[in-house]
């Protein structure tokens, strides 16, 4: 397995089903009685205007927040336990005093066991590997957040507005990551307020436009 | 490497490369040691009666100094939900992250009481006693001063929180630790305090990281 990132073996089989689904953020409702289906090798846009709970629905696949009613079913974990997952929030989790190595390095040590080197060749960091993480750039900082899922391997990826501060360069490329990672049978759910450009990418429309927020056309 | 260690390295890296941040309590510890003899006055008995309380408090509040930095970084940058949704699980990064914080904060403690305690006239037998209760209390202080640090995240002026929260639970450690330096110093039996301030190590290394890996989960909400 030389592929680039954490090896290149399809991912077990996996599933999402999620229904009837609440948040109530602060004593708002953000949304209800949201409803989908993923499996596999999807890719799913979320889409909405600002505030319309985007990032919540993420935080709420991810296991950080409860859900207010309604459930989130995995299959394709240990059990009944959900899949590994990565969870790449809007905030860069870089530390400005470890370099980009020591940073892809720690993470790989914390939940994977891919290479440091092909992770941030995935995202065109390779040669900013030794740079304190205090001097990248916005984007640079981006990009090795970005790097982390495809270091950890894991079949589930959740990326909250991943192509901001990117620039045209960087976007292909996590395009492309996101590309070997569905070939790969992997589930990537990407919340953006651009078309992301990822081939059959399904949407998921949030917001009061959208009741129901089922499955719709772009 | 094991998560454990791997974030114990990049704990303690970060301390390596900005040191400051532990010469700064260090610092504290030093001058707040330094007021007594210029309060209340050079008389050598004096001194030698308030020294072991003295060390005592000031290794409390250095502690404390340190303790709001302890999680911080690691909420606001996110680093908190990486814990949170990947596959380690947050207690082996709590653990890890208490060690180095002991590290770079009790153990220099630690170090430098004998100074200050032969600055305050301290008998000589109560030194050996001093450094021990400190070795088996300071990993409480920073133990007990984890779930406090992870309680206040998100909340604004969260240092004199951390104060207000944990300061009550650290009196049981203060009042074992002065007991022990003085029962050596008058002939009494220290082992009683030394081996209840073991039991408060054991009850909070099985108790403390539990809950601050709870409290960072209901922070991160």
């Amino acid at each position: 397995m030389n592929a680039p990132e954490n090896g290149s073996g399809p991912y077990p089989a996996l599933s999402l089903s999620v229904e009837g689904l609440a948040c109530v953020r602060g004593g708002r409702a953000v949304f209800e009685g949201l409803g989908f289906e993923a499996a596999g090798g999807d890719a799913i846009e979320l889409r909405g205007p600002n505030g319309a709970g985007k990032s919540s629905l993420l935080r709420l696949l991810a296991g950080l927040l409860p859900p207010a009613a309604g459930a989130v079913a995995w299959t394709g974990g240990d059990g009944a336990a959900r899949p590994p997952l990565t969870y790449c929030g809007h905030r860069d989790p870089v530390k400005p005093w470890l370099t980009a190595r020591e940073q892809l390095a720690w993470w790989r040590d914390l939940e994977g066991d891919g290479s440091v080197e092909a992770a941030a060749d995935a995202m065109g960091i390779g040669p900013l590997l030794d740079v304190a993480g205090g001097l990248l750039s916005a984007g640079q900082r981006r990009r090795l957040a970005l790097a982390r899922p495809a270091l950890a391997g894991t079949p589930v990826w959740l990326l909250d507005e991943p192509a901001v501060s990117l620039d045209e360069d960087g976007a292909a490329l996590l395009t492309a990551m996101i590309g070997r990672h569905r070939a790969r049978g992997g589930l990537a759910i990407v919340a953006t307020h651009r078309p992301t450009g990822l081939p059959d990418a399904r949407t998921v429309h949030l917001g009061r436009d959208a009741p129901g927020g089922a499955d719709s056309p772009r | 490497m094991t998560p454990y260690l791997a974030t114990l390295r990049r704990d303690l890296r970060f301390a390596v490369r900005h040191g400051a941040d532990t010469a700064v309590v260090l610092a504290f510890f030093v001058v707040a040691v330094v007021l007594f003899p210029l309060g209340v006055g050079p008389a050598a008995g004096t001194l030698a009666a308030i020294a072991p309380g003295v060390v005592w408090v000031a290794a409390l509040l250095a502690t404390l100094l340190s303790l709001d930095r302890l999680f911080a970084a690691d909420f606001e940058d996110g680093t908190v939900d990486l814990f949170l949704t990947g596959r380690t699980g947050l207690l082996p990064v709590v653990l890890a992250k208490c060690a180095a914080h002991w590290l770079t904060t009790g153990l220099p403690l630690i170090v430098l009481s004998p100074v200050l305690a032969a600055m305050l006239h301290l008998p000589a037998a109560g030194y050996l006693m001093l450094a021990l209760g400190l070795l088996l209390g300071t990993p409480v202080l920073t133990l007990l001063g984890a779930v406090g640090a992870a309680l206040v995240l998100g909340a604004r002026r969260g240092g004199v929180l951390i104060a207000i929260l944990v300061l009550p639970l650290y009196i049981p450690v203060l009042i074992f630790g002065v007991l022990s330096v003085d029962a050596v110093i008058h002939a009494a039996d220290p082992w009683p305090h030394i081996l209840l301030l073991g039991a408060a190590l054991l009850a909070g290394l099985v108790l403390a990281p539990p809950a601050a890996v709870l409290a960072l989960r209901s922070a991160a909400e």
